[in-house]
């Protein structure tokens, strides 16, 4: 997250009032009359064309704002941007929506969070909690107290709201219909198995076609963000598990390792060398539970079956390991829990010895199927700007040509050292989806092979002081999950707890993206469109 | 007759840790005594009913992996009958809550549990259904679904492992086996009182009457 010079003396030219501020990554801070104007030339003629992480923050005396992570995925420039409105009873910041597509659901959230009306923004509800709710959770001066259990049932509101601002600094709050009156919306969830968690969506359909698609999320928001704030720095690894359960060990990789930069510890050859190989081995454990799922939904119980009894064996060797089947708590700051097990090595080995025969019959029962073939080819396209613009990183994102493994961009850990490739397909459907998760998996037994034999000798966990504290200054760290980028942004006061915590979900772009993708597909369809995607919901509503 | 002691095929009587409740239940069954001819019966039905509960395909979080993990290859609950699980309330026989309940989520699964048809059970797994787990001081978490809905079995840990899966779900087949059935659970309910608790998990429970026949608005 390197800021370069010569960004810096241009953002210094295009924008007087854009202070730069040292601590921490560094970012620019620009007030929020003219943030708009900056972003439009960051975004239209330096190229910055990914919104990687967008941060609601409320930063006290100071007033209500965002933090915007920026990359140019053709030069692999990074710039972070802070925009701040000093009036916390009406903080408006211009919305970059039609910028940025990604940026639609994180203004949502950071409006449902801090209660930033972003001008100009088409659709700003509320994102994960309900209609009904009262304050904003994250904001430093809310009351619990004013929201007790609501046991009544939610009326889903069919306007959006949005709001403008005046010359003399009022807004004006205007409403439009989401469904016309005329519409046919069928509702599918939260309770459905095919949403894979507890999703809902409203859909509107012409027949079988579906013409729009409104995500409601928020079902299983249960506030980590917030809890990490009052919790010390150890305390807080074991949220990072919950997320995506799925990429357990990644996301705690990434907490640890966004830690240990603002400490400026360094760890062991050893340690990255362990953390490497457990990321690629729940990587493999997630990818086959994606293939294990999407074929249960399509109706090949099969190769369910198939997906569990291999993924069974990668949960053993994680266990003897570390104690835990899905959720292992496993990273630690500086280092890992406990040392690998002395049959980890023998087990691994044999381990990929087994799995690579194995893929053959993925591909025999499913890959070649005519009907999945016909189910999956060419439905649920996503082009490759939408990819970068929405942020969908992953093997959604790759399946549309863009290159965006974080392994690549940013090598971490050992994955500078070792000899992979990354899969790209061009195609943008759920069938080059599916297949991108498939040919992973080969590239993971690849990486572990590469590494199992030479695991440095060393110490596994390094001299940490009791009580860790951080620095003043904010830092961002994103390692590649199992689906997708997954960043962790801190904001540290000097205190033994984060000032505040905000985790990139990977899971919150690709549900962005459905609504595009699924335009004038069938309702059935919605189903591989949504299996390929391959979110998990406890990671979007965090 | 004497309400017989509960055995389950799968594990013997004396290797589970806890039997003191099920006595307690099989006390007070015992004390109100049965006619022959109808406990010889209710016998039939509870070990019919206890041997093939269908569980209904509910999962908040990371519990309803686990929970998909003993449905597959290796931990494989059809040993035990729970393999018919169903994706709608109505046909279920319980709901196993595998996950973090939030604010927002409370009246569905309230409004699920509400959906199911007698009798019904009601099973907590893991850390968030059973008290808040780890999230328990989050401003949008239930802490505990026995605030909501009644709770049967509780099935500790985070996630719970598929073996206490399994130990807690044959639990449940050992309350089943310790109620009674006939003259017990199922209670026959008038009509009006049925169309009554159909309609209580809408919020337009008075102005039905605004309704047309064919049930659109």
């Amino acid at each position: 997250m390197e800021n370069r010079i010569d960004m810096k003396e241009k953002i210094a030219a295009m924008k007087p009032s854009a202070v730069w501020s040292e601590a921490g990554d560094g970012m620019f801070r620009v007030p929020a009359t003219s943030f708009r104007s900056l972003a439009e030339k960051l975004r239209h003629e330096e190229g910055f064309d990914f919104l990687r992480s967008l941060t609601g923050m409320d930063w006290g005396e100071e007033g209500l704002g965002c933090v915007y992570h920026l990359e140019n995925t053709s030069t692999g420039e990074n710039v972070v941007l802070a925009a701040i409105d000093p009036d916390r009873e009406n903080a408006g910041i211009p919305s970059v929506h039609d910028l940025w597509k990604g940026a639609d659901f994180n203004e949502r959230e950071a409006y449902d969070f801090f209660g930033i009306k972003f001008l100009g923004h088409p659709d700003l509800r509320r994102l994960f909690l309900r209609d009904d709710w009262k304050g904003h959770p994250l904001r430093k001066d809310y009351d619990s107290s004013l929201n007790p259990l609501n046991m009544e049932n939610e009326e889903t509101s069919n306007d959006a709201p949005s709001y403008e601002m005046t010359k003399d600094g009022s807004y004006i709050l205007k409403r439009h219909p989401l469904f016309e009156d005329q519409e046919y919306v069928i509702n599918i969830g939260p309770q459905h198995p095919a949403t894979h968690g507890v999703l809902r969506f409203l859909v509107s359909l012409e027949g079988e076609t579906i013409k729009k698609i409104d995500v409601h999320s928020g079902y299983i928001h249960r506030g980590i963000e917030k809890l990490c704030e009052s919790l010390t720095y150890p305390q807080t690894l074991g949220f990072t598990d919950r997320l995506d359960y799925l990429g357990a060990m990644q996301n705690r990789h990434a907490l640890c390792a966004c830690i240990e930069k603002a400490m400026g510890l360094e760890v062991s050859e050893r340690i990255q060398c362990i953390r490497t190989i457990m990321d690629e081995l729940q990587r493999i454990d997630s990818h086959l539970l994606f293939v294990s799922c999407l074929c249960q939904d399509m109706g090949a119980l099969t190769v369910f079956f198939f997906g569990f009894r291999d993924r069974e064996k990668v949960l053993d060797i994680l266990e003897q390991t570390t104690g835990g089947r899905l959720i292992q708590t496993y990273n630690t700051i500086g280092g890992v829990q406990a040392d690998i097990h002395p049959e980890f090595v023998k087990k691994v080995k044999e381990f990929i010895k087994y799995m690579r025969p194995k893929l053959n019959e993925y591909h025999e029962v499913f890959t070649g199927n005519v009907i999945a073939r016909q189910r999956l080819i060419g439905t649920g396209v996503l082009s490759r700007e939408d990819a970068i613009s929405f942020g969908a990183t992953g093997g959604t994102g790759r399946a549309s040509g863009w290159a965006c493994d974080v392994r690549k961009r940013h090598p971490y850990a050992m994955y500078g050292k070792v000899d992979f490739k990354e899969i790209v397909l061009h195609n943008g459907d759920c069938f080059d989806r599916y297949m991108v998760r498939m040919l992973e998996i080969e590239q993971s037994l690849n990486i572990i092979e590469q590494l199992i034999d030479n695991i440095p000798e060393g110490e596994w966990q390094m001299k940490v002081k009791p009580v860790i504290k951080l620095p003043e200054g904010s830092w961002y760290t994103a390692v590649e999950g199992s689906r997708g980028e997954f960043g962790v942004y801190i904001e540290s006061r000097g205190d033994k707890s984060p000032y505040r915590m905000k985790f990139r979900s990977t899971g919150l772009p690709l549900v962005s993206c459905i609504d595009t993708i699924s335009r004038n597909a069938k309702i059935a369809d919605l189903i591989a469109i949504g299996g390929t995607l391959d979110y998990v919901v406890p990671d979007i509503d965090r | 007759m004497m309400k017989r002691n509960v055995n389950i095929k799968s594990m013997k009587y004396e290797d589970f840790n806890d039997n003191e409740y099920i006595e307690q239940m099989l006390k007070e069954l015992r004390d109100n005594g049965t006619n022959v001819v109808v406990g010889c019966l209710d016998d039939v039905i509870e070990w019919g009913r206890s041997n093939s509960l269908w569980p209904l395909t509910f999962a908040t979080s990371c519990c309803g992996i686990e929970f998909m993990a003993i449905g597959a290859a290796r931990h494989d609950f059809a040993r035990f009958g729970f393999e018919v699980a169903r994706s709608s309330p109505r046909q279920a026989d319980f709901i196993m809550v595998a996950g973090t309940i939030t604010h927002k989520m409370a009246p569905v699964l309230k409004r699920l549990y509400d959906q199911m048809a007698d009798p019904k059970y009601v099973i907590a797994t893991g850390g968030c259904a059973i008290s808040g787990g780890p999230f328990k001081k989050s401003y949008h978490v239930v802490d505990g679904v026995d605030k909501i809905i009644p709770v049967d079995v509780y099935i500790p840990g985070c996630p719970p492992r598929p073996e206490a899966m399994l130990y807690g779900l044959m639990q449940l087949q050992r309350k089943v086996k310790a109620q009674r059935f006939l003259g017990g659970l199922n209670k026959g309910i008038s009509e009006k009182e049925y169309e009554r608790l159909m309609r209580e998990d809408t919020n337009k429970a008075e102005d039905y009457s605004e309704y047309d026949e064919s049930g659109l608005a």
